[in-house]
């Protein structure tokens, strides 16, 4: 790196922009769109330079729009909450069950340890629909069609190995001596676990849950399978869109940005925990 | 006291976490039992326990030949294409300056949006009334390039939003492995001189291999079941053009209601991948290794 030439630095920057280009152009421009009428997304030639409107979100947070047609109900809102409600609730679920496993992995050994813990990886690689479509027939069997703790339930599949394997990694991290300490001063394992081993793995819980969350947010097949429209998150809700009559091209954008906006913002705030988080804890950050 | 307590404790940790999982093996095992039936929605008289009859038909399907040729097309193209472009990026932010980090955050964006709301964008840029991208290649001659809905770039399409996506997770993990090696040798080549080719082919990459080799399985894994960017982008269209293996088994479930069919084509993707995660597993634990310091079984 000591020989690094004018041209070098010309290029290596000229290279950079044009990286950064191609990956934010498509969010700037949708982001762009969202606040335009149907008439300037029209426009050719497209131009920067609009009067920026806020209609397209006015019309999704009131779930109405006035079109030359009369007035259409949009339920946009409605699968905003239920992406808040499956997303938060699958990584509540998945953390209270996936932090005490993680650490009995990181902890102890014992019998079928490793086989019980690459079990529950193992479903993170496996085809989904493979289970969904059957689960589609059984689900209506036993009642749980379309409801929001069966599809939280399936979600475990996506938050639980995730969690598991990174907050592991994590308590590995971290020496049991302090717990030892703390245990020979006469506390019980439950209060070491609550005081000492949660505490000293916080980051990690936490960089386990924002991940996690994001993934849960992100889905889009689980629900497409399993849910019905009042309980669609905001991955199949917008997409329904495209096909929706009298919907307006800003509004799908308005969508779009919507729905992006938490996970866009949970990683530029969480951006030191992704890279470890995202290799399951393969490469450190 | 102690002793005693250690041969239950773990498993009382860990079971809640398995039992709430493990009954993904009862829909697991109904897919195995109907991909060997002749099981039609439609056709509910004809149900019956035929063994290995829908494998068998695989093997002379033009149809399902098709499904394995565009599945692997987009799996090697993708990773392909990611691996050469997220390596390249990776490299030219490997110093840790402001700017650098700045950059590598802002790449890391794409990959947190929605595989299926990526695809929305990308319609919406390509629609053949307003998209920006029809009115960028009509600049330079194409005036009517259609994108994804003709099957001569329908693939081409697809692939091109699955690079946007996933290029930035290849290269964030490259860089944080560019970042962790160890500086002699690199010192010792430009103390001595030699030619930046060389240091490259001869000393980056080969240092580099295992976490090319991990990022690459673990897209791989993914690529080759690919729905949510191809489902939302076309549902598999036009005509039958990108049915690759899950979108193929959608469309078998629902549109045609070919149970059995499905839930074959689901076994035999299945399969796949449950070689390439044995060989992906093993890849990540030596990583996982070495990052954690912790031996792994």
């Amino acid at each position: 790196m000591h020989h690094t030439t004018t041209g070098e630095k010309i290029l290596r920057g000229v290279l950079i922009t044009l990286a950064l280009v191609f990956f934010l152009f498509p969010i700037f421009w949708i982001l762009l769109m969202s606040f335009q009428t149907n008439a300037q997304i029209l426009r050719i030639p497209p131009s920067l330079f609009f009067e920026p409107t806020l209609i397209n979100y006015t019309s999704l947070i009131t779930g109405e729009l006035q079109t030359a047609a009369g007035s259409l109900k949009l339920e946009f809102m409605h699968n905003l909450w239920n992406s808040v409600i499956l997303s938060t609730g699958s990584v509540l679920i998945s953390l209270l069950l996936g932090v005490p496993a993680a650490y009995a992995f990181a902890r102890y050994k014992f019998r079928f340890s490793e086989d019980i813990a690459f079990t529950l990886l193992s479903f993170k690689f496996a085809p989904p629909l493979l289970v969904l479509l059957p689960l589609t027939l059984y689900f209506q069997a036993i009642g749980l069609a379309n409801t929001y703790i069966g599809l939280i339930w399936v979600y475990q599949l996506i938050t639980l190995p995730l969690i598991l394997w990174i907050v592991r990694g994590y308590f590995e991290d971290i020496s049991p001596d302090i717990e030892h300490a703390y245990r020979i001063a006469g506390h019980s394992w439950a209060k070491t676990f609550m005081k000492i081993s949660i505490p000293l793995a916080r980051p990690g819980i936490a960089a386990a849950g924002l991940l996690s969350f994001i993934f849960a947010w992100n889905n889009f097949v689980f629900a497409l399978v399993l849910a019905s429209a009042d309980k669609q998150p905001v991955t199949v809700g917008a997409l329904a869109f495209v096909t929706a009559s009298g919907i307006q091209y800003g509004q799908i954008a308005a969508a779009v940005v919507i729905s992006i906006t938490p996970t866009l913002a949970l990683a530029l705030f969480a951006q030191r925990y992704l890279v470890e988080g995202l290799s399951l804890g393969a490469v450190k950050g | 006291m102690r002793r005693k307590r250690r041969n239950w404790l773990p498993y009382l940790l860990s079971l809640p976490a398995l039992l709430v999982t493990i009954w993904i093996l009862i829909p697991f095992f109904t897919a195995v039992y109907y991909s060997m039936m002749r099981y039609r929605l439609s056709l509910p008289h004809l149900k019956g326990f035929v063994w290995f009859d829908n494998y068998l038909q695989f093997l002379t399907d033009a149809r399902f030949w098709y499904t394995v040729q565009v599945s692997l097309t987009y799996t090697v193209l993708t990773v392909v294409i990611e691996l050469v472009l997220g390596l390249g990026i990776a490299i030219l932010l490997q110093r840790s300056t402001r700017f650098n980090n700045l950059a590598a955050m802002l790449l890391l964006l794409p990959l947190m949006v929605a595989p299926a709301l990526a695809a929305l964008m990308w319609k919406l840029m390509t629609n053949p009334n307003f998209g920006i991208l029809n009115y960028f290649v009509s600049l330079i001659g194409f005036s009517d390039f259609r994108w994804a809905s003709d099957p001569s770039s329908a693939l081409f399409t697809v692939i091109l939003v699955d690079v946007w996506v996933y290029t930035p997770f290849i290269m964030v993990l490259l860089l944080a492995g560019l970042r962790s090696l160890p500086k002699q040798p690199f010192e010792a080549a430009a103390l001595d001189g030699v030619p930046k080719t060389f240091v490259f082919f001869r000393i980056t990459l080969p240092m580099l291999m295992p976490y090319i080799l991990t990022a690459s399985l673990f897209r791989m894994l993914e690529s080759i079941q690919q729905f949510d960017i191809i489902y939302a982008m076309t549902q598999g269209g036009p005509g039958n053009t990108l049915t690759v293996f899950q979108v193929e088994s959608y469309l078998q479930f629902f549109q045609f209601t070919n149970v059995g069919r499905s839930a074959a084509l689901l076994m035999v993707l299945w399969a796949i991948t449950f070689f390439l995660s044995n060989v992906f597993v093993k890849n990540w634990l030596r990583l996982r290794e070495r990052a954690h310091g912790v031996e792994a079984e």
